[in-house]
């Protein structure tokens, strides 16, 4: 790892009013491996202990959601919906910021699909053992165990299959800065934020649901696009100051301290945009947004983090090691 | 090369002011009560059923049974004409051929309040009773009366298959229909005795008449073909409806959910304020932090951000439009995102080109071409990454499914066709990016720069004399 700041200084002298910061950033990424492998160790720690909750929508069950209006007992409600349904139930009471209303739901232990009739009997048995409280159905939602997982295969082999496309696109197009290596480099960085928006879900003890999904394909894009941007830059000044005979090292701290302005601006109009929804929908009180873009930010702050400090300095070690190995053979 | 001229500026400014007030209003004219829409507004945008409420029912034949792929395109047309009886217009049905199943999608109706989902799913699903009557006399509601109500001549069960013919020498689509020895015996009856008088059987699924062909000549032997003026799709829509009475199994609501209306419109409300009140924030920030090309920015995210609605909503009134949901919103906020990195991007560029010395014009062109291949990267993996998506999630008869076909044929339809939805809105943002974030940014800021007392560098990011 060779990094002469002079060296690079000499090279390139930035023009008055432009700052051009002497980051040695590749030299430090064990520091960087160390924050990101702890926070990811912690993840899996806390989905270990805690366990992982995971939605209905890929395992498969009922959830049914009530709104009434007076004072009804949770345990009576639940006692009821057992009764008539024959399956263990655990119900939670909330308050809709929103309408204002009380609501309960219920949630059935085993992953089983209430079928129609199943689910018309439990309201009309809900209705005869609470008439005074006006209660409505707000949403069911059954999912059968099966569809469930295909659901979730499918979303594996998409997201697989996208990210070897995107190896082979980048592969292509950065041919001349080791494109392979670039690519696999790119994809750990996706990898690495989207372990980040898991451990933020697990964090947070939210259960892993479409707002889940939607999260991870929204970094899916942001992640890819953030890399390449510097991947653009390093390629650009690799034909620049070839004659330098900069270090793989060099000429990657020079290109992220180059962009380091443009990946702060990028950040901060898109990171400030999402807080603001998220302080909008915690005033409002709309948690389905709160947990849409809560792990969104966090996944946002690590995108543009994995990019400078896991996909570039990765990058740079495996094409050192390369060289390293051609010139013992040689 | 050849310099912009200055009234480009204002021209695109303009259009794009024009396009943002169109896609956000729409433009109506009312001639009595008759409502023309000629260019669709915000307001036009379909919701997905997880934002305005609706129902989602996955429905399978039941366990053990073997479906045919004419049987499921018959319980299609069994479901979609229940559809139109429960005067449900705004639907969405998919049928998945690999795994059985039929999807179907339905909102709440505007100011619906008493609507039974459970009720609904249930008669979506039952078996279907298809019947062949004498006559066609009908009451004020459309149900059969007199003999057509009375002299039911065969039933469902007696029909062993139809299928849609094209005749080459009439040019002319028709439907050939077969019956079982059960039916053929009534049938001949009673063409015999309808063919002399010119009468007519009509046919009928549940309480609505799909079809009434005039008898010409008596039908002994159980073979026999409708004609009239169909169309091809008539015809097969009218064979599927036809085999869906032969359909031995009823279907089962494998899955279901149904979302209350009230829940997501104030999530949808809270969203776009959000939005709104972000999107005013990040103009400011690009203001000032870079000044002129900033000032242009906010007009190329505008028309990103007003060509994004108008994709959604379909804009002009005659194309349909398509169908918004929570992630659907997602992609917009992504290709929005993108669109202001492609300005970030540009507009570094040229602060670089400008501090280094450059000539405005010269600062400008090398900003704009430096920063080019940065954003058809990212922008084209990313579009790569959308399309996979809408392929993946998306009904199966679209392009992109049967591209992708090789790699999901083991995964049939998906019921979250909100990624779609995603896909959708994510591909128009990028492609947007090319339109807006290059080429429309460029032209204003060329334009501009031809103003003499715009020509200062300090305006371009450059340090102040």
């Amino acid at each position: 790892m060779s990094y002469d700041r002079e060296k690079v200084a000499a090279v390139v002298q930035p023009p008055k009013g432009i700052k051009l910061p002497g980051f040695d950033v590749v030299g430090s990424r064990k520091i960087f491996y160390a924050i990101s492998g702890g926070l990811l160790a912690l993840a899996l720690i806390v989905s270990i202990v805690f366990g992982v909750k995971i939605d209905i929508k890929f395992t498969g069950g009922t959830i049914a959601t009530y709104s009434y209006t007076g004072e009804i007992d949770e345990a009576e409600f639940e006692k009821t919906v057992e009764d008539v349904t024959g399956h263990d139930v655990t119900v939670s009471g909330s308050k809709d910021l929103m309408t204002g209303n009380n609501t309960f739901t219920v949630n059935f232990t085993e992953a089983v699909a209430l079928d129609v009739e199943e689910q018309t009997a439990m309201n009309d048995a809900i209705d005869e053992a609470f008439p005074d409280n006006k209660i409505e159905t707000v949403n069911v939602n059954s999912v059968s165990p099966t569809m469930g997982t295909d659901f979730l295969l499918k979303c594996l082999v998409a997201v697989s299959f996208a990210s070897v496309v995107m190896v082979i696109y980048v592969g292509l197009r950065f041919r001349k800065i080791g494109g392979v290596k670039a690519g696999v480099c790119a994809l750990l960085a996706l990898f690495h934020d989207l372990c980040m928006v898991y451990a933020t879900f697990v964090f947070f003890r939210m259960p892993l649901d479409d707002n889940f999904m939607s999260i991870m394909l929204v970094i899916l894009g942001y992640s890819v696009n953030d890399t390449i941007v510097i991947y653009d830059r390093v390629r650009e000044n690799e034909a620049l100051y070839r004659n330098a005979k900069l270090t793989p090292s060099e000429l990657v701290n020079l290109s992220i301290n180059q962009s380091l302005s443009r990946c702060l601006h990028t950040s901060a109009t898109t990171i400030f945009s999402m807080i603001v929804v998220l302080v909008m929908a915690l005033i409002n009180g709309v948690d389905s947004i709160v947990t849409f873009t809560l792990p969104l930010i966090i996944g946002l702050i690590s995108g543009t983090y994995s990019t400078i400090c896991i996909a570039c300095p990765t990058w740079v070690a495996w094409l050192e090691s390369g060289a390293k190995k051609s010139k013992k053979r040689g | 090369m050849k310099r912009v001229p200055k009234p480009v500026f204002f021209i695109v400014s303009i259009l794009i002011v024009v396009i943002t007030l169109l896609s956000l209003f729409g433009f109506k004219t009312t001639y009595g009560d008759k409502e023309t829409v000629y260019i669709r507004g915000g307001n036009d945008i379909r919701w997905g059923i997880d934002i305005r409420g609706g129902v989602d029912v996955t429905f399978t034949p039941p366990e053990g049974v073997e479906a045919t792929e004419s049987q499921m395109d018959a319980a299609k047309e069994v479901i979609n004409s229940r559809l139109v009886s429960l005067n449900i217009t705004d639907s969405e049905v998919y049928v998945d051929y690999n795994k059985y199943r039929i999807i179907v999608r339905f909102p709440w109706k505007e100011g619906e309040t008493d609507f039974d989902p459970q009720a609904a799913i249930e008669e979506l699903g039952d078996t279907a009773v298809l019947t062949f009557r004498e006559g066609k006399e009908t009451d004020s509601t459309g149900a059969p009366s007199g003999v057509t109500a009375e002299n039911i001549i065969i039933d469902g069960e007696d029909v062993k298959e139809a299928y849609p013919y094209y005749n080459k020498d009439e040019n002319s689509y028709g439907v050939s229909l077969e019956l079982n020895d059960s039916g053929k015996a009534a049938f001949a009856e009673a063409t015999t005795r309808l063919s002399k008088e010119n009468g007519v059987i009509s046919i009928w699924m549940d309480d609505n008449m799909i079809s009434y062909p005039s008898v010409n000549t008596p039908i002994t032997d159980g073979k026999c073909q409708i004609t009239g003026n169909f169309t091809a799709e008539e015809a097969t829509s009218l064979a599927n409806k036809i085999n869906s009475g032969a359909l031995p199994f009823k279907l089962v609501a494998e899955n279901y959910s149904t979302i209350n209306p009230t829940m997501g419109l104030g999530a949808r409300d809270v969203m776009l304020t959000a939005g709104a009140i972000a999107f005013m924030l990040v103009c400011i920030y690009m203001i000032v932090f870079f000044r002129l090309p900033g000032v242009v920015s906010v007009f190329a995210l505008m028309g990103q951000v007003a060509c994004s609605i108008a994709a959604i909503s379909g804009f002009f009134g005659f194309m349909s439009s398509f169908t918004l949901t929570l992630p659907g919103i997602a992609g917009v906020i992504l290709g929005v995102g993108m669109g202001v990195d492609a300005n970030v991007i540009t507009f570094t560029r040229i602060k670089e080109e400008v501090c280094s010395g450059k000539s405005i014009d010269g600062a400008i062109t090398i900003g704009y071409s430096r920063a080019f291949s940065a954003i058809l990267d990212g922008n084209l993996t990313t579009i790569i990454i959308a399309i996979i998506l809408m392929g993946s999630f998306g009904p199966t008869d679209s392009l992109f499914a049967k591209m992708l076909h090789p790699v999901f044929f083991m995964f049939g339809a998906s019921t979250a066709g909100t990624i779609y939805s995603f896909g959708y809105t994510l591909l128009v943002g990028c492609i947007l990016n090319f339109v807006f974030g290059v080429t429309a940014s460029r032209l204003m800021l060329q334009s501009l720069s031809r103003y003499k007392f715009l020509r200062k560098p300090y305006l371009y990011g450059g340090v102040k004399k």
